[in-house]
C-alpha cells in the first residue's frame, strides 16, 4: 500500500506545487466564459423555466473545466515523463500495472473536483445556485472526472510527443466538451445534431450533471448516469490492457 | 550460494534485429562484474531486460533466484538500476525524490537514515534541498546514483555511469560504488573503458553483436592479449624498415606500434639508434578495450 499511496502523493505534489497554472488558470479561464457568455445571451436566451441562462451555464462550465483538467493531469504528467525519460524510475519498481492505474487515476480525481470545487464557489458569487440532487451531482463529478483521468492515462501513453497530445487534446476532448451542450440544451438543436450529440459521452456527464442542481435535464439522469458509467468502465479496461501488456513503456 | 544474476539462453529480437543471441551468464554475490562492447553490442539491452523495461523474446533471467518476469515485484526490489542518460523529475528537490522513489518500492520513513547515507556518501548533502532541475551535470549524475540506490538493492547495475564525467567526480564515484562492494553489494557496470573495467572490477564479460565473445576474470583476459601502444615523434620522420610491421599508424608526426610487451620497447629503440633517428617524444600507451576487443573478435572469425 506505500507503493501506491507514494505514487499517488507525488502525482497530487506535482500538480500543486504548480497550482497557479494547474488550478487557478482554468477557474479564470471558466469565469471569463461566464461573464462573456452571461453577458451576450442573458437576456435573449432561457432553456429551463425559471432558471436563469447563467445558473445555467454553470453547471456545464464547472463540469467542462472539471473534465479537462482530470484529463490534463494524467495525461501531462505521463507525457512529461516519459519525454524527459523519468518515467523508467516508475517502471523500476514494483508497482503493478493496477496501483500505477489507481494512483494516476485517483490523482487525475483529485485535480478535477479541486478545480471544479473552486470554479462552483467562485460563480457562487456571480448568482445564486439551487442544489437539488447534492448525491447524483456528487456521482457525475466522481464518474466524469474519472472517465476522463482514464482517458489521460491512455492519451499520456499513447503519445510520444507533447503535440500529440496536444492533438489529442484539440480534436477529441475539445470538440467533444464544447459540443456537449456546456452552453445550450440540446433541444435547441435540430433534430439530427441532436442524435449526434447523443453519441458524445460528454453530453450525459454535463446533463446528468446539470440535473442534480436544477432536478430537469434533457434526458432522464438514470440514462446518463449508465452511459458514463459504462464509458468509465469501458475506458478503465482499456487502459489496464494497456498498461498490462507494456504498451509503449515496456519493450 | 543463489546467484545475484542469472541469465539463460536468453534471446532477444527488435522485429528482424536478432539483438540478444543466447546470453547464458551468471554472476555471484559480492562480485564486481563488468559488461564491456562496442556501441550496439547489446549492453544496454541485456540491462534493460534485466530491469524489466524489456521482455525476453526468450530465456530466463533471475535476480537472487527471482525470476525478473514471472516473480518481477521482488526481483525489482533487490535491484537497482542506474539508467545511462541523466533523467530526472524537474518538480521535486533531490531529498523528496529519494524518498518518492523508496516509497514506491514500499519503504517508508524508517528508510530514511539510509538515504540520508546515500546523500552523503554521493556528496549531496549540500543540494538535498535543490529542485532536480537545478542541479549541474554532475550533481544530477549523483543524483541518478542516489535514485537507483534508495530502496537498498543488494545487487546494483549501472549502465555507464561515467560516460561524460570529469576525473575528480569520476574518482568519488568509484570511490563510493567499491564501498557499497565491500559492504557486500554486488556491482554490476558497462562502460567503454577497459582501464576502468581492469582496477575495479574483478570479472569481465565481452559482447559483440548480441553474443558474449569473452568471459574471463580481468586479469586472465589482460594476460591473454597483453598489448601496448608506443607513439614516437621522430626526427627525421621516418620508421626504419625492420619496424614497419608493428606500426599501427601515422597521426600528427606520431608514430604509432604496437608491442607485445614492454620488454621490446627497447629492441624498438635500438633499432632507432642504428638507423640514426632521434626520439623526440614518446609515449607508452595501455591498450584499450578496443585493441583487446579487436584482437579477441579477431581470434574468432
Amino acid at each position: 500500500m506505500i507503493g501506491v499511496y507514494t505514487l499517488f502523493k507525488k502525482e497530487i505534489l506535482r500538480f500543486w506545487k504548480v497550482s497557479f497554472q494547474t488550478v487557478l488558470a482554468p477557474v479564470i479561464t471558466a469565469l471569463l466564459y461566464l461573464l462573456i457568455f452571461s453577458h451576450v445571451l442573458e437576456a435573449h436566451v432561457q432553456v429551463y423555466p425559471g432558471v436563469s441562462y447563467t445558473a445555467f451555464l454553470i453547471p456545464g462550465l464547472v463540469m467542462m473545466s472539471l473534465l479537462q483538467n482530470a484529463f490534463a493531469n494524467s495525461s501531462s504528467s505521463l507525457i512529461q515523463s516519459k519525454v524527459m525519460g523519468n518515467i523508467v524510475f516508475l517502471l523500476l519498481t514494483p508497482l503493478s500495472y493496477w496501483e500505477f492505474f489507481a494512483a494516476f487515476l485517483a490523482a487525475a480525481v483529485i485535480r478535477g473536483l479541486v478545480v471544479g470545487c473552486c470554479v462552483y464557489l467562485v460563480a457562487l458569487f456571480f448568482v445564486d445556485l439551487p442544489l437539488q440532487h447534492p448525491l447524483l451531482m456528487a456521482a457525475f463529478a466522481l464518474a466524469g472526472s474519472a472517465m476522463l483521468g482514464a482517458l489521460g492515462i491512455i492519451a499520456g501513453i499513447w503519445a510520444e510527443k507533447f503535440d500529440q497530445l496536444a492533438a489529442f487534446q484539440n480534436f477529441i476532448i475539445m470538440p467533444l466538451s464544447f459540443l456537449s451542450g456546456v452552453f445550450y440544451s440540446i433541444h435547441s438543436l435540430p433534430p439530427f445534431w441532436q442524435q449526434v450529440s447523443r453519441l458524445n459521452p460528454f453530453f450525459y456527464m454535463i446533463d446528468g450533471f446539470r440535473y442534480g442542481f436544477f432536478g430537469q435535464a434533457d434526458i432522464s439522469p438514470t440514462i446518463s448516469l449508465t452511459v458514463v458509467g459504462i464509458s468509465f468502465l469501458a475506458l478503465s479496461w482499456l487502459t489496464l490492457r494497456m498498461l498490462k501488456s507494456g504498451y509503449k513503456l515496456r519493450g | 550460494m543463489i546467484p545475484a544474476i542469472r541469465i539463460d539462453q536468453l534471446h532477444k529480437y527488435f522485429g528482424t534485429l536478432h539483438a540478444l543471441q543466447g546470453i547464458d551468464l551468471t554472476i555471484a554475490q559480492g562480485e564486481f562484474f563488468a559488461l564491456l562492447g562496442p556501441n550496439g553490442a547489446g549492453k544496454s539491452t541485456l540491462i534493460n531486460l534485466l530491469a524489466g523495461l524489456l521482455r525476453p523474446s526468450s530465456g530466463n533471467l533471475s535476480v537472487l533466484g527471482h525470476d525478473v518476469v514471472a516473480d518481477y515485484a521482488q526481483a525489482r526490489r533487490l535491484l537497482g538500476v542506474v539508467p545511462q542518460e541523466l533523467v530526472f523529475d524537474p518538480f521535486f528537490n533531490v531529498r523528496e525524490m529519494l524518498r518518492f522513489q523508496a516509497g514506491y518500492f514500499g519503504l517508508g520513513r524508517k528508510n530514511d537514515p539510509w538515504i540520508d547515507e546515500v546523500i552523503e556518501g554521493l556528496g549531496l548533502a549540500d543540494k538535498a534541498h535543490t529542485n532536480m532541475r537545478a542541479l549541474s551535470g554532475g550533481m544530477k549524475r549523483r543524483a541518478l546514483i542516489a535514485q537507483a540506490l534508495a530502496h537498498k538493492p543488494p545487487v546494483v547495475v549501472l549502465d555507464e555511469p561515467t560516460a561524460g564525467v570529469d576525473v575528480e567526480l569520476r574518482q568519488m564515484l568509484w570511490e563510493f560504488i567499491k564501498k557499497l562492494n565491500r559492504e557486500g553489494h554486488t556491482i554490476i557496470l558497462t562502460t567503454h573503458y577497459l582501464e576502468e573495467a581492469e582496477t575495479l572490477c574483478s570479472r569481465v564479460a565481452m559482447l559483440k553483436q548480441g553474443r558474449i565473445v569473452a568471459l574471463d576474470s580481468t586479469e586472465n583476459l589482460l594476460n591473454r592479449y597483453p598489448g601496448k601502444h608506443l607513439r614516437l615523434k621522430l626526427e627525421p620522420s621516418r620508421l626504419p624498415e625492420a619496424l614497419h610491421p608493428l606500426l599501427r599508424s601515422v597521426e600528427n608526426g606520431f608514430h604509432t606500434l604496437a608491442l607485445n610487451e614492454a620488454a621490446q620497447l627497447e629492441g624498438v629503440l635500438a633499432d632507432l639508434r642504428n638507423a640514426g633517428i632521434r626520439v623526440e617524444d614518446l609515449q607508452l600507451i595501455e591498450a584499450d578495450l578496443e585493441d583487446v576487443f579487436v584482437q579477441i573478435v579477431g581470434s574468432r572469425s
